[in-house]
């Protein structure tokens, strides 16, 4: 049967991974290369990049530094960050990634989504959503998490999902660093809405909070960075872990 | 050296950086003089049935890859492992290349449990049922990347291997020297460099 997947993802600003700290056995610990080389060796079913820069040059940076990794790791690669364009597609797949995020840029321009679901296929089209509960209500923040643009997070991410993307990742806001647990109550509400595949992030602390995340239906993947960054949990022994508790995993 | 089959569908960079990592000769092509001299050829592709059969037909291939399918190994990755059947029932109904008997049908109707997501996306594990030099250096139930919606049935007799997705899914299938792999083994860690390098190998 299809596995269900861990994914770390590597914030990277000016060419470097942000958060990149005390890493065992890891010469450079902010280098995105060594980091994507230890992530696929320690097993990650796949890794994710998000280029939080906002220069020109940090942009030439990042795409360098995808190339290289796309060159010398196979398992599938998710760019995000900074999609505002089909012209922002192509580049980064161009250097090797095989899936697109997109998050404020969907929201800036509604065509951007279809377009590209048309272009290269759903399956390259990543909706990243941050969300957090406002006034009893889910929704959608755009620029980092720092805006809150009003619109409800279920009905945006059900529309993005009819527009052709083909994954969701689902961010929560009110889980996001505090290492308590995934936002299990704002994914099953998703889940119960799309039947695309789901990537939870936000909130992972301990393994415990990945087999919880996975006993819940229509969740596919989690994805963390810090935790596995700052080497709080292997990817190795969460796997492993998993695997023992019944959850299906590539190990 | 490999002739990987350039005609406008899909990204091509990791096949070839695959092929280097191994060390191999590949040349990304759509030129017939260079098919036809390779040693063997690969067939990718990633997009619509239809639209990539028009792409070949352009291009001048079909005739190219029949020929050359008798004569030296062809692997098809993806759709291009699709493209090799009879034909697809994919937006239409559009002829294949005829090189494995059996057709390609879309995935949703014919799961046993509805919760399955569609289009397949993720690790499986490749249950071989029948042995091949192919599997030279593989295991039985190692895992490989699949993205796909469509999948091929009525392939009883080339089917090499299947991954079960509420039905047994073909995974990898032969026909002569004829081989196409749903999965995607550029994409699928160690497991598919290992394929890639026994296909090289053939």
């Amino acid at each position: 049967m299809i596995t269900k997947r861990i994914i770390p993802c590597l914030d990277v600003r000016n060419g470097r991974v942000v958060k990149g700290v005390n890493f065992e056995g890891v010469r450079d610990v902010a280098d995105p290369v060594e980091m994507a080389r230890m992530y696929n060796a320690a097993g990650a079913d796949e890794l994710v990049f998000y280029d939080i820069t906002a220069s020109y040059e940090g942009r030439a940076l990042f795409t360098d530094i995808l190339t290289r990794v796309a060159a010398e790791i196979f398992i599938p690669l998710t760019v995000g960050g900074g999609i505002n364009t089909l012209e922002d597609f192509d580049r980064v797949l161009k250097c090797g990634a095989d899936k697109v995020s997109v998050n404020s840029g969907a929201l800036k321009d509604p065509g951007l989504i279809p377009a590209a679901a048309a272009r290269y296929g759903s399956q390259c089209v990543v909706l990243s959503a941050d969300v957090k509960r406002v006034e009893g209500q889910f929704r959608v923040f755009a620029r980092g998490g720092r805006e809150d643009t009003g619109r409800d997070a279920l009905e945006w991410i059900v529309q993005c999902v009819e527009n052709g993307a083909g994954e969701i990742c689902l961010n929560s806001i009110d889980t996001d660093g505090v290492r308590g647990g995934f936002d299990l109550e704002m994914l099953d509400a998703v889940a119960a809405r799309v039947s695309v595949p789901i990537i939870a992030s936000g909130g992972a602390g301990k393994k415990e909070d990945f087999l919880e995340l996975f006993r819940h239906r229509g969740i596919d993947a989690g994805l963390a960075a810090g935790i596995f960054h700052q080497k709080q949990l292997s990817i190795r022994d969460l796997k492993e872990y998993l695997a023992k508790n019944g959850v299906e995993m590539r190990l | 050296m490999i002739a990987v089959i350039d005609y406008g569908v899909g990204n091509l960079f990791s096949l070839r950086s695959s092929l280097r990592r191994l060390g191999l000769d590949a040349a990304v092509t759509a030129d017939p003089a260079r098919i036809r001299a390779a040693d063997r050829i690969i067939l990718p592709g990633v997009g619509a049935f239809g639209d990539a059969m028009d792409k070949l037909r352009a291009a001048g291939l079909v005739p190219v890859l029949r020929q050359e399918a008798a004569q030296k190994p062809l692997l098809g990755i993806c759709l291009g492992m699709q493209l090799l059947f009879d034909r697809s029932f994919e937006y239409g109904e559009h002829p294949g290349l005829g090189l494995v008997p059996g057709q390609v049908c879309p995935l949703a109707p014919d799961l046993t449990d509805p919760s399955l997501k569609v289009p397949q996306i993720g690790w499986n594990a490749l249950h071989i049922l029948r042995d091949d030099p192919l599997f030279r250096y593989i295991r039985e139930g190692e895992h490989v990347y699949y993205v796909h919606s469509y999948y091929a049935k009525d392939c009883a007799s080339s089917t090499l291997a299947v991954s079960e997705y509420s039905i047994p899914v073909t995974g990898v299938v032969r026909a002569g020297r004829v081989y196409g792999a749903q999965f995607h083994p550029e994409k699928s860690g160690d497991t598919g460099l290992r394929i890639l390098r026994a296909f090289a190998e053939l």
